[in-house]
């Protein structure tokens, strides 16, 4: 079940993706991280932050809208805190998940995890839908994603990988931008960007009206996306993600091009699901006469 | 914990609140804690309280309000829900002196329940005040009396008991209090009965086991989780 992201082996692909897993603590009550093919760690910014009024969470038909805003404790706790108390219980690779606000944020963010932590991979979020003036409008626009690449790759050595937004015209455009200015890897898809009213109250659901949505619904949008961009860079290695709950789809995503695969609104549903879907590969590979996975990444 | 449960029965209490009682694993269920109900048809779980532990028996007591619980209602004995139980933070029970205040309003009042039966096992003399709409939706009086507590109810229209709110009926001094209740409700309590007690606070959930932030609340500690340092959380600490 190994698969490589670049030169960084993964004893599997499966990974809980930022946001669904904390920063593991809450995850390791639930499954044995150590089971796992890396973690990616909530979305961390230079500031504490405390995220978006609440509610922050709308259910939908097949998955959720969520409207966080980057709850997290900001970059000095999370390498004097978090990363520490992650390693306690966990010893694989461990994906930094970066966010910012502005090009600098997120260049000071990266140097110092890239300093201070043993993280293996940065992953640059530029595609948060959540917050103003920042995030997303990184991720939306090829110019700016270039620059937040630049700017990132010129204050570390790790691997970094851009995340990607599907709230874009054209995602090749944006993911062939972020590798022609250096980034080893791509992330995609983050989030959705989707709305609920309650019609009684004749109100959005969400305080912050819009969120982001995710899980099952999105899978087909995700995948469509992975395979695009999977052919438009050729030979760069990406993290598939978007609506993935079962063996079958973290096989279906590698067929579309994906080297590694993150889980994220599954595990709000089901806190032991990569357990499950790492248990489960094993047979459907047997049954789909798969022998190794790195043979079926991009065969689609 | 993840597992699975039996629906043993499952009817209606009060007016759109029923009472369903499952058989599984009891480990660890603690008062004030929630559980996380996959009700099948909806993508998130539905987090309600534990309203009794008694051997392998789970009370849950829950209002009608939209999908999930529609859903709830509609079940019937021999159906299975996959559930996580020990959720969150309870009540603090060792906090109680020898008179203890319970304060409930509406679908607030199952947390109470269960931990009106571990302090009256414990011999202290525990005082309910409950608070409802209407007669129609009064549930819980017996169980409390049955269990030897003294019991006010009130309701905002007179239907039933005193008319009016729960801080109207409070006992003074007020003991140290356990409550759980709708925000107007909390914000009443806090008003007139001060900080001397813990309060459960409710939130919309991802996850419910601490892993979204989606249900952070901001108390005089810091951010908290209501699903993981909450529900349950000493009045003090609370800025609403
Ligand atoms: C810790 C905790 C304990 C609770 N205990 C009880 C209890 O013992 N009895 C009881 O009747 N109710 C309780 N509630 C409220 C209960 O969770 C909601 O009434 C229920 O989730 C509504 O689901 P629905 O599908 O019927 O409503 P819908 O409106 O269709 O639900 C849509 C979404 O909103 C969420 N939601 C809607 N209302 C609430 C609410 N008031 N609080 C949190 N989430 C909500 C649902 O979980 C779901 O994700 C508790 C809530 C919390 C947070
Ligand atoms: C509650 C929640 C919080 C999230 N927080 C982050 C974050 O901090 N950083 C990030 O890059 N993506 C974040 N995401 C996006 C997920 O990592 C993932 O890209 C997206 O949800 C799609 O995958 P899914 O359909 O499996 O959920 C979050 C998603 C959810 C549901
Ligand atoms: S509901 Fe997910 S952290 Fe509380």
């Amino acid at each position: 079940m190994k698969v490589r992201l670049g030169n960084i082996e993964l004893a599997n692909p499966v990974i809980p993706a930022s946001g669904t897993c904390g920063f593991g603590q809450e995850m390791s009550e639930w499954l044995d991280l150590n089971c796992l093919g890396a973690v990616s760690t909530k979305g961390t910014t230079r500031e504490a932050r405390y995220g978006n009024a609440l509610p922050r969470i709308a259910e939908c038909p097949a998955g959720l809208l969520n409207a966080i805003g980057l709850q997290n404790p900001g970059v000095d706790a999370v390498i004097a805190h978090e990363i520490p108390a992650l390693r306690r219980v966990y010893k694989g690779p461990i994906i930094a998940n970066i966010s910012g606000f502005s090009i600098e944020e997120y260049a000071y963010v990266c140097e110092r995890i890239d300093r201070e932590t043993d993280a293996a991979i940065l992953e640059v979020n530029i595609s948060c839908p959540n917050v103003q003036h920042g995030g997303m409008a990184f991720g939306t626009s090829a110019q700016a994603a270039a620059e937040v690449t630049r700017a990132v790759k010129a204050v570390t050595h790790k691997p970094v990988y851009m995340k990607l937004s599907p709230n874009v015209t054209d995602i090749t455009a944006i993911a062939c931008a972020c590798v022609e200015s250096g980034a080893d890897g791509l992330c995609l898809i983050n989030t959705v960007l989707g709305m609920r009213i309650d019609i009684r109250r004749r109100q959005p659901v969400l305080a912050n009206r819009y969120g982001g949505y995710s899980g099952p619904g999105v899978f087909p949008i995700a995948l469509r996306m992975v395979n695009q961009v999977s052919k438009a860079c050729p030979g760069v290695p990406i993290i598939g993600c978007g609506g993935v709950s079962s063996a079958q789809e973290v096989i279906e995503m590698m067929m579309g091009g994906a080297s590694a695969v993150e889980i994220g609104a599954a595990n709000l549903q089901q806190p032991g699901v990569c357990r499950q879907i790492i248990e489960d590969l094993p047979r459907v590979m047997r049954e789909l006469k798969i022998n190794h996975l790195q043979d079926i990444i991009g065969i689609v | 914990m993840k597992s699975e449960w039996h629906i043993v029965s499952n009817e209606r209490i009060a007016e759109r609140v029923f009472r369903m009682i499952l058989r599984g694993d009891t480990a660890g269920i603690a008062p004030g804690q929630f559980v996380e109900v996959l009700v099948p048809g909806c993508y998130l779980r539905r987090p309600l309280s534990v309203g009794d532990v008694t051997d392998d028996r789970l009370t849950l007591i829950y209002k009608m309000v939209g999908e999930g619980t529609a859903r709830m209602a509609q079940m019937s004995s021999g159906q299975t829900l996959d559930i996580l139980t020990g959720l969150g933070h309870g009540y603090d029970l060792t906090k109680a002196g020898e008179q203890v205040l319970l304060i409930g309003g509406g679908v607030g009042v199952p947390p109470l329940m269960y931990a009106a039966k571990e302090l009256r096992a414990a011999g202290k003399h525990v005082q309910v005040v409950m608070g409802f709409n209407s007669k129609g939706e009064v549930f819980g009086e017996d169980t409390f009396r049955a269990m030897g507590c003294e019991v006010t109810v009130c309701t905002m229209d007179g239907s039933y008991g005193t008319r009016g709110v729960v801080t109207d009926v409070l006992p003074t001094p007020t003991p140290f209090y356990y409550a759980c209740g709708p925000m107007p409700m909390i914000k009443a309590i806090l008003r007139t009965a001060g900080t001397n007690g813990q309060i459960s606070m409710e939130e919309r959930m991802g996850c419910g086991v601490g892993l979204c932030m989606g249900c952070t609340i901001e108390t005089t500690e810091g951010f908290q989780r209501v699903c993981k340092e909450g529900p349950v959380f000493n009045a003090g600490a609370l800025k609403v």
